[in-house]
């Protein structure tokens, strides 16, 4: 590993990693605790629409995914806001739609898409310095974003309607909160591609939830585990020559097997 | 004079355009200890909605401490008779009483001495200080039921409003909440919901009768007729010996 790290691509891929891992952090305990796993599904995928068009016009398909990111979140916001019977519908609707717009602008663009699949799953050790800087700039936000709104952020997704009696700008402070997501998961199609996204930013969150019940422990948790996950599987994928994403994935998959087995196994032993 | 701190001129509340609320008009004084009583459906709930701005009325006019119900909140706390958290949510109570400082506290800060010093007071009131560490899904009904009453108190409001407060507490608690209620009363209005007739009469110095229309609103003596208006079916009263009359003599019970 340490003969690896003389390389650019290591060096970018472990920065990337670790990016990735606060983003995720931050953001993935909300998720997990507002239980919007699937809203996030829903704008990650939307995503991809997002990569073909910046393939098609020639610009760097994260500059794309970046665009229809937000304006997925927002979409998916208004979906879950208004129409209130048919959400999941809506947002599954929404979902694959953004799934087969990118593969349609993809179609239209000239020549081929050499690193498609790396959008789709993931290719951590093909981050350039320009992702990297966009990467630095993203994290930074959803950082001082998460700082300034940390307790209504906290409210909202206790109790929605409290939160409105007490004051708290309810409604736009959701859209914030998708926006924060979007943001994400922009950051992490470089690291597991957008296919994956879901897992690096539920797993670690989850695990942690299962230790601590204060959100901000989960937090630093989830920041701490995310590394591990990353560095761990890139040097997993290094060794084997894998899948990066696919394999910073399923050690993620372990380590929440074996969170959960660990948790059972204690609480068995305090009841009985 | 006494201050009229809500009025509520002809609300009419519609949902899918099915009345919940007909012609409702209601006011509240500075020290009133108002009891709503009605059946279910009978839109308990959507009035104190309506008090705090959370549902839209199609016709009539409401005026909380003067303003809008939007603007009046902040005099507002409110107790729901659900919260519809999930029992995992990973929070404390002390964190959640001081999630009723938010609007004081304001966008973008932290928490101040002051806002730490009221849900403190606030926990202490309920008795709930012990258990500030405690996550709140790990909390007897009871408990969180004070929890959030604690919340609502942190903000020092001028009225109170509950709904069902007693609905999952058993009845020794019942009559703790009660009394606690009673001694919160020197410092706010308060205004609780229930469907159940007899305990809340006793407390209460006033009585309003709801089922989608308000039937009756004046002192806590209230005659079976009215409330069998309300129910529109046959209400029995036990009212220990004296009959049809649910009585203010009962105080003495605790």
């Amino acid at each position: 590993m340490i003969e690896a790290l003389q390389y650019e691509f290591m060096r970018n891929a472990l920065l990337a990693g670790i990016l990735a891992s606060i983003a995720c952090g931050i953001v993935g305990p909300y998720v997990v605790a507002k239980r919007i796993v699937f809203i996030s599904g829903g704008i990650s995928h939307t995503t991809f629409g997002g990569v073909g068009l910046g393939y098609l016009l020639g610009v760097n398909p994260v500059l794309g995914a970046f665009f229809f990111a937000i304006a997925s979140a927002l979409s998916i916001g208004v979906i879950s806001r208004r129409a209130k019977q048919h959400e999941d519908a809506a947002i599954g609707i929404l979902w694959a739609v953004g799934m087969a717009l990118g593969v349609v602008f993809i179609g239209l663009s000239p020549g081929y898409a050499p690193d498609l699949f790396s959008y789709l799953f993931g290719n951590i050790l093909t981050v350039p310095n320009s992702d990297i800087v966009l990467m630095l700039a993203l994290s930074a936000t959803i950082i001082s974003v998460v700082f300034l709104l940390y307790k209504e952020f906290l409210a909202l997704c206790f109790d929605e309607e409290l939160a409105a009696v007490t004051g708290v700008p309810v409604e736009r402070l959701y859209f914030v909160l998708l926006c924060l997501i979007a943001l994400t998961v922009v950051v992490l199609i470089r690291v597991v591609g957008i296919i994956l996204v879901i897992a690096l930013l539920t797993i670690p969150a989850a695990i942690s939830a299962q230790h601590t019940y204060s959100l901000k422990k989960m937090m630093f948790l989830s920041i701490f585990l995310g590394i591990v996950f990353t560095t761990c599987g890139l040097w997993l994928s290094y060794l084997f020559n894998l899948a990066s994403g696919a394999t910073i994935i399923l050690l993620s998959g372990i380590g929440f097997l074996a969170s959960s087995l660990l948790r059972k196994a204690t609480i068995g032993a305090y009841y009985f | 004079m006494v201050n009229k701190i809500v009025c509520l001129e002809n609300v009419w509340v519609h949902y899918n355009s099915i009345p919940v609320l007909e012609g409702v008009d209601l006011s509240i004084d500075q020290h009133d200890f108002l009891g709503i009583i009605g059946p279910n459906g009978g839109g308990k709930t959507t009035l104190l909605k309506v008090i705090l701005g959370l549902v839209r009325t199609s016709r009539g006019k409401v005026k909380v401490f003067g303003t809008t119900p939007e603007k009046g909140r902040k005099f507002v706390g409110y107790v729901p008779q659900h919260s519809h958290f999930d029992r995992d949510f990973p929070v404390s109570v002390w964190e959640v009483v001081l999630m009723g400082r938010l609007g004081c506290a304001g966008l973008f800060r932290r928490y101040s001495d002051e806002d730490e010093k009221a849900a403190t007071d606030a926990l202490n009131t309920m008795e709930m200080l012990d258990l500030k560490d405690r996550q709140i899904g790990k909390l007897s009904e009871g408990q969180r039921q004070r929890v959030f009453i604690a919340r609502a108190l942190a903000a020092k409001p001028k009225l109170l409003l509950l709904d069902e407060p007693t609905a999952s507490i058993d009845k020794p608690m019942e009559a703790e909440l009660y009394e606690l209620l009673h001694k919160l009363r020197r410092e706010m209005a308060i205004v609780l919901v229930s469907h159940d007739v007899g305990v809340v009469s006793v407390y209460v110095d006033k009585i309003a009768c709801l089922n989608r229309r308000l039937f009756y609103h004046g002192s806590s003596e209230i005659s079976v007729e009215v409330l069998e208006e309300t129910y529109q079916c046959p209400i029995e009263l036990i009212a220990h010996g004296i009959p049809h009359r649910v009585l203010k003599e009962h105080k003495r019970m605790g």
